[in-house]
C-alpha cells in the first residue's frame, strides 16, 4: 500500500494490546487517512498478552501468542519502532522523541536510561494516540532487585523466569490475585514448589468474597501450591548474591530460591505527564478517549475515565471502536461511557468466573447462593432491582457465558432466580446464533466478534473451533466461548468437519473424547461399526478403529460387542507380530516370580514348537519369539499359563525386587504387592501400555519411579505410590500421587488412577505425558480429596472391568473367536489350471 | 491403477468368499504370488499384492476400512482401487476380483511363468 495518498500522520506510543488494536480499528474503517507510526518498547511485533499465562505454563510457545507479525505493518503501510521507547512528546515542536533501547533495559521502567549519545528518532505528528499500558506494582520490599526476582508481563519476563526456574527448587509469588495464581500455576509445570503469599486475608480480594476466596485457596492447594494469606513481605534475603529466603513481617521466613512479584498495576503515565497533560492515577480522558490536548488521545491501561482505571482487555476493545469512530470521523459523536468488567481465572483445574460486586451492603439487594461442597461448587449471585450486579462461580461455571451477557446488558432477571444458575442456558440453540447481532463480541479475551467468526468460517473453511482459534485467537485465551463458536460453525458451515490432527479422540468421529463416550453411553453403542454408522455417516476410517475398540472395551466390559477387524493385527491373534511375520509369546509371570513347574513348560513348549529365541525381557518376564500363527493356540493350551498381554494396550508387567523377603533393607512386601496388582488389573485395557512395579524400599531396584505406576516402600510400613513415571523413549520420574499405610489402600488408589486415565487420556497417550498435562495437583484433587465428587463411581468402574477380565489366550485357545484368524495363506494351484485353460 | 507385475487373461476361483472374515483380508498364493483379499464392511472385494513395499509385511493382516488398508508395521496405507501408498513412490499392484455365485473369482492372474521381485 502506498504512503503517497495518506493524509494525516498519526504516531501511536505503545505496541501493545490497546495500541494495535486501535490501529486495525482505524484501518478497518478508513485505510487511507493516517500515515501510521508506532513506538513499542518491546522488541516484538504485537502479541497477546493474557496467553503469557500459557506460555509460562508450557501449552503454548512465544509464536503461538503474536496477534500481528512484524509483517502485518509492513503490509499495512505502518511504521514500527520496535524496540524503541518514546521520551517526550514536543507538543510545540509537534514531533514524538523516541531512543532505542538496550537488550537488558527493562521496557516500562519508570526511569529512562541516560541518553549517552543513544540514537533517538524524531516523528513529526498530527495526532497521537498513548497507549502505554501499565507496569507491575512493586510492593516495598528491601533487597528486591537483582538474580531471582522478576515481574510478570512481557514475554521476556516469562523467558526469564522459565530459564531461571531450571536451577530452582522453591518458588514464591508475592501476590494471590489473578496473574499471581496464574504465574503460580505456570512455575508448578517447571517442576518447582510453589508458595504464593498475599497480603490480604483471602485470595483474589478484588473479585471474591471471603468464602469464596476460602474454597478457591483449598482448590489451588490441592493442586500442590503452598498458600499463605495475611503475609506481608519485608525483606528478601540473599547469600552470594542468591536469593535464600523472604522475611515477613510476621511469622516463620520462607526458604525460597526465587520470587516473583505480581502486586497490582500501575498505569504508565511519565511521557504523559513530561508533556504537560493532565494526569491523575491515569492519564486524564473524555468520553472520546480526548486528553486535555485535542490532538492527543489515549486508551488501555494507561488511561484514567470517569475516575476509572482498568486492567482488563474488556474495555480496551470498547474504547478502541470508540476512538477509531472519532478518529475516522466514521462516527464523530461516539462516546465511551464505562466498562462493566468480568473475569475469569485461567487456571487449569479451576473454574472460576466473577462479575461486579462480590458483596452487597445494601439492604435493597438479594444475595443467593449455592453450594455444594463434595463437588467444590460455590455460586453467588447479587441481584438489586431485578437485576444483577454481580456474580461468583466457582467450580461450575456453564452459565458464566449467560450470566455476563445479563450483566453487562443489565437484563432483567427472571422472579424465579434460580433460573439464573440451573435454567438451561440459552445460547445453544441455532437460530439464537443467527440472530446475534455481528458486532457482538463473541471471545472477551481477544475481542472477536460474531461477524469475524463468520467471514473465517465462510472464506477461510474454518471447520473446527481449534481453526477459529489459530485464524482468529477466538477461543484460545480462557476458553469459555468455545461452545459458541462450535455453534456458529455448524450454524454457518452446516457441521463440524473431522480435523485429524486436533481434539478428537480419534480422526474418524468428529468428538472429543468425552462427548464420545457421552455419545457412546446416550446412543447404548456397542461396536465399532455402530459409531461409524451412528456418529460418522456411515464412513469407516481404518486409523480409528483400534482406538475405538479400546474405548468401548473400557466403557462397556462384557457387553462390549468385539469385531476382530476393528483390533491391530496383535490384539487379533494376542500375540506380537515380527520382523519375520512370526510371532511372540510372553506368558503372565506375575510380579516377576515363576516356579520350577513353569520353566519346566515352558522349555518343554519351547523344544516342541523349536522356538528359535527364548529371552528374558525387559519386563521381568520370558519370551517365546518366532512362533507360527497357525501354532499360537497350542501354544498357549500347552503352557497353561495366562496370557502377559506383551502386545496390546492393557495393563503389562508388575516388576518387583525381592523385598522383605531376602533383601536386608527391604521395608516392604515388594513381592506379594506386585502379585496382587498384577492378579487384580493384568490385561485391563487402556489408552497406552500400563508398566508397573514395586520397590521394597526407596533403592528403587525394580526401577518403580519411572514406572506407569511404581509403589515404594518408606519407612514407618507405609507404601509411596508414583505415577506417570517412564523410562523407555522418554525418561521421566514419576509424580508421587499419595503415601498409604495398607496393600488394600496401594490397590484402590491404583485401579482409582488406571480408571481415571483410561477415561481421560487420549488414545495412544501413555501416563508420562497424561500425568504432565492434566497436572499432579490435579489428579490428587481429583483421586484423593474426591473434589469432583467421582472416586465412587471411578472404583466401582474398575471393579466391573476387573470382574469381566478373562483371560485370551485361555478362552481362545480351544476355541479361537475367530479360527481365520489363525490360518496361513492358502495356496491356489495355478500352474495346473493354465495347462487346462490352455 | 499401477499394473506391475506381468498378468494373463485367465480366471481363477478362491473358493467361498466367507472364508474372509467380514472387515478383514485374507492371503491366497496363486503361483508364485501373494494375493491379499480384502472384504470391507460396505460390501465390494478387493485384492492387492500381499507384501508391503516398504519392509514386506504382510498386508492381509493389516485394519481396513471402505477404501485402505493400513499396513501392520509401520502403518503405511493403500489405495484398494488404485494400489497407491501414502509414501511418495510406494505403490502396490491391483488385481481384479469379483464373487460370483459365492465363490472369490480372480480374473486376471500373475503369469505363472513370470517371477516378480
Ligand atoms: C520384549 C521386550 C524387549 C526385551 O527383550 O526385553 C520389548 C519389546 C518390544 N517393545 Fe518394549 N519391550 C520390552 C520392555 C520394555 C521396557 C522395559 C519395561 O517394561 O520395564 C520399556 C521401557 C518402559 C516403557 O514402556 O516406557 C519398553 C519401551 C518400549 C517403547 C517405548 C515407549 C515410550 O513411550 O517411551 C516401545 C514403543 C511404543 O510403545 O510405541 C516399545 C515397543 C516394543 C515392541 C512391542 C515393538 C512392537 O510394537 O513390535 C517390541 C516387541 C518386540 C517383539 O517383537 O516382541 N517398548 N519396552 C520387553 C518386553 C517386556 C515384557 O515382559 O513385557
Ligand atoms: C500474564 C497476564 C495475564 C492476563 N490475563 C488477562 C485475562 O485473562 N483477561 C483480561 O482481560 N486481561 C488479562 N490481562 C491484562 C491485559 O493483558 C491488559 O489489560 C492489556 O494487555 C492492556 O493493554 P495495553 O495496551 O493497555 O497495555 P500493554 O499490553 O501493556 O501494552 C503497552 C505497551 O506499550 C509499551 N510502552 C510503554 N511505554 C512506552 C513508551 N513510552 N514508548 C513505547 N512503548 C511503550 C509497553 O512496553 C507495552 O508493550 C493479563 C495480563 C497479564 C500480564
Ligand atoms: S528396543 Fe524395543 S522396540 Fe526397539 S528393537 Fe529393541 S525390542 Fe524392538
Ligand atoms: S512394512 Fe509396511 S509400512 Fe513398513
Amino acid at each position: 500500500m502506498s504512503k503517497m495518498n495518506r493524509g494525516k500522520r498519526l504516531v501511536v506510543i505503545g505496541n501493545g494490546m490497546a495500541g494495535a488494536r486501535v490501529v486495525e480499528e482505524i484501518l478497518k474503517r478508513d485505510a487511507k487517512k493516517f500515515e501510521i507510526t508506532m513506538f513499542g518498547a518491546e522488541p516484538y511485533g504485537n502479541y497477546n498478552r493474557i496467553l503469557l499465562s500459557n506460555v509460562l505454563n508450557g501449552t503454548e510457545t512465544p509464536t503461538d501468542i503474536f496477534i500481528n507479525p512484524l509483517s502485518w505493518y509492513e503490509e499495512n503501510g505502518i511504521t514500527l519502532h520496535a524496540g524503541v521507547k518514546a521520551i517526550e512528546i514536543d507538543r510545540e515542536k509537534k514531533v514524538v522523541v523516541g531512543r532505542s533501547l538496550n537488550k537488558n533495559d527493562s521496557p516500562y521502567a519508570a526511569e529512562n536510561p541516560p541518553l549517552n549519545g543513544a540514537a533517538t528518532v524524531e516523528v513529526p505528528y498530527d495526532s497521537v494516540i498513548i497507549a502505554t499500558g501499565s507496569r507491575p506494582f512493586v510492593p516495598p520490599v528491601e533487597g528486591y532487585g537483582g538474580p531471582g526476582a522478576f515481574l510478570f508481563r512481557t514475554l521476556d519476563d516469562c523467558a526469564q523466569i522459565e530459564e531461571y526456574a531450571k536451577g530452582c527448587k522453591k518458588a514464591a509469588v508475592i501476590g494471590g490475585g489473578l496473574l499471581g495464581l496464574e504465574a503460580a500455576r505456570g512455575l508448578m509445570t517447571h517442576h518447582v514448589h510453589v508458595t504464593v503469599l498475599e497480603a490480604a486475608p483471602q485470595l483474589m480480594p478484588a473479585q471474591l468474597d471471603a468464602k469464596g476466596g476460602r474454597l478457591l485457596r483449598s482448590a489451588i492447594e490441592a493442586m500442590g501450591i503452598a498458600v499463605f494469606c495475611g503475609k506481608i513481605t519485608t525483606r528478601i534475603e540473599r547469600e552470594n548474591g542468591l536469593i535464600q529466603r523472604l522475611i515477613f513481617k510476621e511469622g516463620e521466613p520462607l526458604e525460597t530460591d526465587m520470587v516473583v512479584v505480581s502486586a497490582g498495576i500501575r498505569p504508565v503515565t511519565e511521557i504523559a505527564k513530561a508533556s504537560g497533560l493532565t494526569v491523575e492515577r491515569g492519564i486524564v480522558c473524555n468520553d472520546q478517549m480526548r486528553t486535555n490536548d485535542p490532538e492527543i488521545f489515549a486508551l488501555g491501561e494507561c488511561v484514567e475515565h470517569r475516575g476509572q482505571i482498568y486492567g482488563l482487555v474488556g474495555p480496551i476493545w470498547e474504547q478502541a471502536e470508540v476512538l477509531a469512530d472519532v478518529m475516522t470521523e466514521a462516527d464523530p459523536k461516539a462516546k465511551y461511557t464505562g466498562s462493566k468488567l468480568g473475569t475469569k481465572l485461567k487456571v487449569m483445574g479451576v473454574d472460576l468466573v466473577s462479575m461486579g460486586q462480590t458483596e452487597s451492603f445494601d439492604p435493597a439487594g438479594e444475595v443467593v447462593t449455592y453450594r455444594e461442597p463434595k463437588r467444590g461448587i460455590y455460586q453467588k449471585l447479587l441481584i438489586r432491582n431485578d437485576k444483577l450486579i454481580g456474580a461468583i462461580l466457582l467450580g461450575d461455571v456453564q452459565v458464566g457465558d449467560t450470566l455476563m451477557q445479563t450483566f453487562k446488558e443489565e437484563r432483567k432477571v427472571s422472579d424465579n432466580r434460580s433460573e439464573l444458575l440451573f435454567g438451561v442456558p440459552e445460547v445453544s440453540s441455532l437460530t439464537d446464533v443467527l440472530e446475534m447481532p455481528d458486532s457482538l463480541q463473541i471471545c472477551n479475551c481477544n475481542g472477536v466478534s460474531k461477524g469475524e467468526i463468520r467471514d473465517r468460517i465462510r472464506t477461510e473453511n474454518c471447520t473446527s473451533v481449534a481453526q477459529i482459534g489459530k485464524c482468529t485467537k477466538a477461543g484460545t485465551g480462557c476458553g469459555s466461548c468455545k461452545m459458541v463458536i462450535a455453534q456458529l460453525i455448524r450454524a454457518y458451515a452446516g457441521e463440524i468437519v473431522s480435523n485429524p490432527s486436533e481434539h478428537y479422540y480419534v480422526p474418524g468421529v468428529p468428538l472429543e473424547k468425552s462427548e464420545l463416550i457421552a455419545a457412546i453411553q446416550e446412543k447404548g453403542l456397542k461396536s465399532v461399526s455402530a459409531i461409524f454408522r451412528k456418529l460418522a455417516g456411515g464412513k469407516e476410517h481404518a486409523e480409528s478403529k483400534a482406538g475405538l475398540a479400546s474405548l468401548l472395551k473400557s466403557i462397556w466390559n462384557e457387553e462390549y460387542e468385539d469385531e476382530r477387524d476393528a483390533r491391530f493385527i496383535n490384539d487379533r491373534v494376542h500375540a506380537n507380530i515380527q520382523r519375520n511375520r512370526t510371532f511372540s509369546v510372553v506368558p503372565r509371570i506375575y510380579g516377576g516370580v515363576t516356579s520350577a513347574e513353569e520353566l519346566i513348560r515352558i522349555g518343554t513348549v519351547a523344544k516342541k514348537y523349536k522356538v528359535p529365541m527364548v529371552k528374558i525381557t525387559g519386563g521381568q518376564r520370558i519370551d517365546l519369539l518366532g512362533i507360527q500363527k497357525e501354532d499360537l493356540p497350542k501354544v498357549w493350551k500347552e503352557l497353561g499359563i495366562p496370557s502377559g498381554h506383551a502386545y496390546t494396550k492393557a495393563v503389562r508387567t508388575v516388576k518387583s525386587c525381592v523385598g522383605t523377603d531376602f533383601c536386608r533393607y527391604g521395608l516392604g512386601d515388594s513381592i506379594r504387592l506386585a502379585q496382587e496388582i498384577e492378579r487384580r488389573y493384568q490385561g485391563i485395557e487402556s489408552p497406552h501400555k500400563i508398566k508397573m512395579a514395586t520397590a521394597g524400599c526407596p533403592r528403587n531396584c525394580s526401577e518403580a519411579y519411572v514406572k506407569d505406576v511404581g509403589v515404594v516402600a518408606i519407612e514407618g510400613g507405609k507404601w509411596e505410590i508414583y505415577v506417570g513415571g517412564a523410562a523407555g523413549g522418554t525418561v521421566r520420574k514419576g509424580d508421587l500421587l499419595c503415601t498409604v499405610d495398607t496393600h488394600e489402600e496401594v490397590l484402590k488408589y491404583v485401579g482409582r488412577f488406571i480408571q481415571y486415565y483410561r477415561e481421560h487420556a487420549k488414545y495412544m497417550e501413555r501416563t508420562y505425558g497424561f500425568a504432565e498435562r492434566i497436572g499432579i495437583g490435579q489428579l490428587k484433587a481429583v483421586l484423593i480429596e474426591d473434589e469432583l465428587g467421582i472416586c465412587n463411581r471411578l472404583d466401582t468402574s474398575i471393579e466391573a472391568s476387573v470382574q469381566s477380565y478373562k483371560d485370551p489366550w485361555r478362552e481362545e485357545a480351544d476355541l479361537p473367536a475367530d479360527p481365520a484368524q489363525f490360518k496361513g495363506p492358502e495356496w491356489i494351484p495355478v500352474l495346473k489350471e493354465a495347462v487346462h485353460h490352455g | 491403477m499401477v499394473e506391475k507385475n506381468k498378468l494373463v487373461n485367465r480366471s481363477v476361483n478362491l473358493g467361498s468368499v466367507e472364508k474372509i472374515p467380514l472387515g478383514q483380508g485374507f492371503c491366497f498364493v496363486v503361483g508364485k504370488e501373494e494375493i491379499a483379499v480384502f472384504r470391507p464392511r460396505s460390501g465390494g472385494l478387493f485384492a492387492l499384492q500381499n507384501r508391503c513395499p516398504h519392509r514386506n509385511a504382510p498386508l492381509c493382516e493389516g485394519i481396513i476400512d471402505n477404501h485402505h488398508v493400513i499396513c501392520p508395521y509401520h502403518a503405511r496405507k493403500f489405495e484398494f482401487r488404485t494400489g497407491v501408498g501414502s509414501e511418495k513412490g510406494e505403490s502396490v499392484q491391483v488385481y481384479d476380483v469379483c464373487v460370483e455365485n459365492g465363490d472369490i473369482v480372480l480374473s486376471k492372474c500373475p503369469d505363472a511363468n513370470h517371477v516378480s521381485t
